[in-house]
C-alpha cells in the first residue's frame, strides 16, 4: 500500500515539473497582494457607487481575458486586454492616454481566485508609473462570477 | 429488500455527493445540479470534432481552464493521473480551454502531452455552462448526462476523486 502511494506520489510530481516547465511566465507573476489594500474598492462599495445618481462615475477598466469580458462585464467598462501580458499593457497605456491623470479610474479582472491573477497587479503598476493618483482595483476574492454576477450587480454581455 | 452492504455502499455515494455538492456551492449562474450537461460539439487543437455526447455512458469530468490560469495547471497533472487510472472503469476527463487564442494552448500541449482531449472553448460554449467567469471551473457528469457536481475555483480534489470512484460503474466479477 505504501508502495503504491509513494508511486502515484512520485508519477504526480513529475507530472507537476512537466506542467510547470511547460509554463514559466506564470511563476513570474506579481501577486495581487502587492497592491495596497488602500488602493482596493470592495464589489458591494463599487455597484452602490454605479448606482448613484448623479455621482460622477469612474473610469472602468477590464484588465483580463476577453472570452470572459463578452460572457459578462461591468457596464460602461472597457476592455482593455490582460495586464498580465506585453499586449495588454500596451493597450491599457494607448487607453490612459486620453484620460486625465485626476481621473477616478477603476480595473478588474476576475478571472482566477485574488492571489492567482495574472494581470491585475501588473495593470496597477502600470497605471500608477504612469502617474495615475486615484486608482481603484476591485477586489474579487474568487471570480467575476461568484464575486459581481451572482451578487445581483449590474452586467452586461457582449463584446 | 437491498442487502446490508449494498445499503452501505450507497449510502456512502450518496454522502459523497452531498458533500461534494455542497462543497462546490452553488451559482445562479451554471446548469442546476441534476440538470442534464448541455451538448456540445468543439474541434481539438488538431481540429477533430469532439462531441460530449458521445461520452454517454462514461463519467465525465468536464474541466474549463486556461494556460493563464495558474490553478488550473495546478490541477492538470491530477487529471492526467485520473485519466489514466480510471480510463479503464469509465472515466473521461474532458478539456475546454478558455484562452482567447489558441496558440499558447498548442504550445503547451506540445510540451505537456495530456492524456485526454482538449478543445478551445468559445462564449457561445461558456453561456451554454451559464456563464464560465472564473477559472478554474469543473463540471463532473454521470453515465446518464446528469451534472452531479460543479467546482469553481481551487477545490478539494480528494472530494472530487471520492465522487468519481462513487459514479463509476462497478466491475463485474
Amino acid at each position: 500500500m505504501q508502495t503504491r502511494t509513494t508511486k502515484v506520489s512520485l508519477v504526480l510530481g513529475f507530472l507537476c515539473i512537466l506542467v510547470a516547465a511547460a509554463t514559466p511566465a506564470l511563476a513570474q507573476t506579481k501577486p495581487a497582494s502587492s497592491i495596497p489594500t488602500a488602493d482596493l474598492i470592495q464589489p458591494a462599495d463599487l455597484a452602490a457607487q454605479l448606482q448613484k445618481s448623479p455621482a460622477p462615475k469612474p473610469v472602468i477598466l477590464h484588465v483580463g481575458f476577453r472570452k470572459l469580458y463578452a460572457q459578462a462585464h461591468i457596464p460602461n467598462s472597457d476592455y482593455i486586454g490582460p495586464g498580465g501580458d506585453d499586449d495588454g499593457l500596451k493597450s491599457l497605456r494607448e487607453r490612459a492616454a486620453k484620460i486625465p491623470k485626476d481621473s477616478a479610474i477603476v480595473i478588474y479582472c476576475g478571472c482566477c481566485p485574488w492571489s492567482r491573477c495574472p494581470n491585475i497587479a501588473a495593470a496597477y503598476d502600470q497605471l500608477r508609473a504612469l502617474g495615475f493618483t486615484q486608482v481603484k482595483v476591485l477586489y474579487i476574492a474568487d471570480n467575476f462570477g461568484s464575486d459581481w454576477v451572482d451578487k445581483g450587480y449590474p452586467v452586461l454581455k457582449g463584446s | 429488500m437491498i442487502p446490508p452492504r449494498r445499503r452501505l455502499v450507497a449510502g456512502g455515494a450518496l454522502a459523497v455527493l452531498l458533500a461534494a455538492s455542497s462543497q462546490a456551492g452553488s451559482s445562479a449562474a451554471g446548469p442546476s445540479p441534476n440538470g442534464s450537461a448541455p451538448d456540445f460539439t468543439r474541434a481539438n487543437l488538431s481540429g477533430k470534432p469532439i462531441h460530449l455526447g458521445d461520452y454517454r455512458g462514461k463519467v465525465v469530468l468536464l474541466n474549463f481552464w486556461a494556460t493563464w490560469c495558474a490553478p488550473c495547471l495546478a490541477e492538470i497533472p491530477t487529471f492526467v493521473h485520473w485519466q489514466e487510472q480510471y480510463g479503464a472503469s469509465g472515466l473521461q476527463v474532458l478539456g475546454v480551454s478558455m484562452d482567447d487564442d489558441a496558440k499558447p494552448v498548442k504550445r503547451f500541449l506540445q510540451k505537456q502531452a495530456l492524456a485526454y482531449p482538449v478543445v478551445m472553448g468559445d462564449v457561445p460554449l461558456g453561456q451554454l455552462y451559464g456563464g464560465v467567469l472564473g477559472l478554474p471551473l469543473t463540471y463532473l457528469i454521470d453515465l446518464q448526462g446528469q451534472i452531479v457536481g460543479r467546482y469553481q475555483g481551487e477545490t478539494n480534489l480528494t472530494a472530487i476523486e471520492s465522487q468519481i470512484k462513487a459514479l463509476l460503474p462497478r466491475r463485474k466479477n
